[in-house]
């Protein structure tokens, strides 16, 4: 495709072409998956949207029905996700995987018309759409990696996260303009939810590639990887430090819900205005996920995880600073935007080049998992921690824990060869 | 895989785009129900809620009454659309929709006049006045900002209609839960009541995984804890028991079963009624209430069954909800 960069990490200094790099922005294949991801966020937003109208007001489900909905899938997505990663890994099929994931998160919206009021139906329906979200991210990101030379890894990854912000907007959006047309019929935001989920799927096949063009497909003298090879992202000193920080960042995050409460009681914001806290989240998430990702691959990426976590840190102080009213609002969203924009993106750049090709999907989902699972720990830790001392000390505290993260994380990051993986060797 | 060309795949891209996109539009033009004719306004007499032998529910998401004497007979429905609905000594108070995302309660004079609109964030689910007609209480569910992971709270407010005073959420009250201070931010309220001075109320607080019935100091802005597992209280007319949901196995997943608390004794009479109740039942009088059943296909019955435990279930208005007697 026109805007494929060769497969070759391209590592001539930037000299003679700025033009030449202007237009090789990122490679098709991550033109593609961000399209898809695009589409598939609208898809996945519209139902988001109008879910708790339909449980609500479609079928009349009381407040504690949801939480039996919820239920303990969580555990179960992380395994799945990395067992997931192995088999695309041992298989070479990423593509394939992710596919399964996005087709199962479609054939989900579906399922919500089929299951009907049954409660435990609906549960098995949610359940099926998260394990797609979860199947698809690790080898997306890896093939991300795989089709986008190691010094562009930061562009490449922030451009996708933006276009993924950008459905993410979408979504609602369409499902307001299709509960304008049939009312209450929430069925049809389902129906066409699944149709833009189903389009998303196409786009994938017909556009994703498995191999860079110009990579060998598969020589077939090659041994399959196996399960020891996997266990070895363990082993191998590098791939092993950076899922360990991976899950050791997770620890700083106590969850949006949280930042957003403890944003709304500081400023006795209206609570019809609380939606819109998420909203300047994304924007400034959508805004800033590009540019930091050029920044990572200007100045390294390990400075900007670390700068995101600062700006995490930051965002924690100003809950239980002295600054009021609206410029607490505007800052705190912005350096909470900020906070994922180089954080989300960025640290499957750097982790990356440092995971072996062979087993990057696992290992990609080794790290995202490892968030996953650390992030539990945290926000239940967080609300003891309201508990216990009230939401100033408490937001204080995790303010104090981002701090000691940090620390954790430049001691097993920060050696010379990995600070800046720009001039990582190969 | 053969290779196709960029042309050919962007020409599958756009056929399948049509097709989808027609697909979507079709179920889409199909689901769009034409107007739904305007029920009846009045008819020859309009609806009022003054006090008077008559029950408040809401047919088709529209306010209307029935005589108490011919609950099944013949309705009388406004053309006021409301989700759920109550009326008590004159004063009413709908839970209105404005848009498909967002709802206002509105307090109601006798003749239906609006008399004062609060926006509320979230879904409605519960709404009750007190017995004089001063105060007003609705609840409401809110998705998508929780910090739990089931993503759904709820949010209980407090309006006195003669001060004009507003809780916009009991979350900032204090709380002694079991004799001693307590705080955490998955404090969830609903289901109001409240007593004869129109100050203490009675409500369901849930936190950490527990569902309890709270008493309520409106001008003290506290809230203490009586009893586990009891949601949805509605307090009796002679203020001396309360009607309310008990999740079996104190599971709510197991469903709930509509019973009585004593509150000089705090013991509990399972009602009749073996059927899981989902709401804040209604006094029709000191012996018997009143409460939504839902069918399998989701359109709602009210019901009534006796208060003591004795006798059964019976059948009071079809194809209602939300009822409340207009004393």
């Amino acid at each position: 495709m026109y805007l494929s960069t060769v497969s070759r990490p391209v590592a001539e200094p930037p000299g003679p072409g700025p033009r030449r790099r202007r237009l090789a922005l990122v490679s098709g294949n991550v033109v593609a998956l961000g399209t898809v991801s695009l589409i598939t966020d609208v898809s996945a937003e519209m139902v988001a949207a109008v879910l708790p109208l339909y449980l609500v007001l479609g079928l009349h489900l009381s407040p504690v029905a949801f939480g039996v909905l919820d239920g303990v899938h969580t555990g179960a997505t992380a395994l799945l996700r990395v067992v997931g990663g192995f088999v695309a890994d041992r298989f070479r099929r990423r593509k394939l995987v992710a596919g399964v994931g996005y087709t199962l998160s479609a054939v989900a919206k579906l399922g919500l018309l089929l299951a009907g009021r049954s409660v435990p139906a609906i549960g098995a329906v949610i359940a099926v759409d998260r394990l797609g979200k979860g199947v698809r991210s690790a080898p997306r990101d890896a093939l991300i990696t795989l089709s986008t030379p190691p010094e562009a890894l930061g562009r490449a990854f922030g451009v996708h996260r933006a276009m993924d912000s950008v459905g993410a907007f979408l979504g609602p959006l369409a499902a307001f303009a299709v509960l304008l047309v049939v009312g209450q019929s929430y069925d049809a935001v389902f129906v066409t939810s699944f149709c833009v989920a189903a389009l998303a799927v196409v786009v994938l096949v017909l556009f994703v590639r498995e191999h860079a063009p110009g990579e060998p497909a598969e020589r077939p003298d090659e041994p399959k990887v196996s399960v020891r090879e996997a266990l070895g992202l363990f082993r191998a000193g590098p791939a092993r430090r950076l899922v360990l920080a991976a899950a050791m960042l997770g620890l700083a995050t106590i969850g949006d819900g949280f930042v957003y409460l403890l944003l709304q009681r500081r400023e006795d914001l209206g609570l019809r205005w609380f939606p819109l806290l998420a909203v300047g989240t994304s924007l400034a998430y959508l805004v800033l996920a590009a540019p930091l990702g050029v920044l990572a691959d200007r100045i390294g990426r390990l400075p900007v995880v670390i700068g995101g976590y600062t700006a995490l840190g930051a965002t924690y102080l100003l809950l239980a600073g002295p600054v009021e009213g609206w410029p607490l609002i505007a800052l705190t969203l912005t350096l909470y935007g900020a906070f994922y924009a180089a954080t989300d993106g960025v640290l499957i750049a750097l982790a990356g080049p440092v995971l072996p090709a062979r087993v990057r999907t696992t290992g990609i989902a080794l790290v995202q998992t490892g968030q996953a699972l650390a992030y539990l720990v945290s926000s239940v830790l967080f609300g003891l921690a309201w508990q216990a001392w009230g939401p100033e000390n408490a937001i204080r505290a995790a303010a104090v824990a981002v701090a000691g993260v940090l620390v954790g994380t430049l001691l097993l990051l920060a050696h010379p060869t990995r600070l800046t993986t720009r001039k990582a060797p190969r | 895989m053969t290779a196709m060309s960029t042309r050919a795949k962007l020409a599958v891209v756009v056929t399948a785009t049509v097709l989808l996109g027609s697909a979507a539009a079709g179920y889409v033009a199909m689901a769009a129900e034409p107007d739904r004719t305007t029920p009846p306004v009045g008819g020859e007499q309009a609806v009022t809620l003054a006090p008077g032998p008559r029950l408040l529910a809401i047919t088709d998401r529209h306010l209307s009454t029935v005589a108490t004497t011919d609950p099944a007979g013949s309705r009388t429905v406004s053309g006021l659309e409301c989700l759920r609905v109550y009326a008590a000594a004159g004063t009413g108070v709908c839970l209105k929709p404005e848009t498909a995302w967002s709802y206002q309660v509105v307090v109601l004079d006798a003749a239906l006049r609006e008399t004062r609109a609060v926006n509320v964030p979230g879904l409605p689910n519960r709404a009750r006045v007190s017995a004089s007609g001063r105060m007003v209480s609705w609840t409401t569910f809110v998705g998508g900002d929780s910090y739990t992971s089931s993503g759904f709270s709820t949010r209980t407010g407090i309006l006195d209609t003669t001060t004009g005073a507003t809780v916009a959420s009991l979350e900032e009250f204090a709380i002694t839960r079991d004799g001693r201070g307590y705080r955490n931010p998955d404090v969830n309220y609903w289901g109001v009541t409240f007593t004869a001075d129109d100050n203490r109320f009675y409500a369901t607080m849930s936190t950490a995984g527990k569902r309890y019935l709270v008493q309520g100091d409106l001008a003290a802005r506290t809230v203490r804890t009586l009893k586990e597992n009891v949601e949805c209280p509605s307090l009796s007319p002679d203020g001396t028991r309360i009607a309310f949901k008990e999740a079996i196995d104190a599971d709510p997943a197991k469903g709930w079963r509509l019973s009585v608390l004593d509150l000089a004794t705090m013991r509990v009479t399972a009602t009749a009624e073996t059927a899981s109740v989902d709401d804040q039942a209604a006094w029709l009088d000191g012996g018997a209430l009143a409460y939504t059943l839902r069918k399998d296909d989701g359109q709602p019955d009210v019901w009534s069954v006796p208060a003591d435990g004795s006798g059964a279930p019976k059948l009071l208005i079809p194809g209602a909800e939300s009822p409340s007697p207009l004393t």
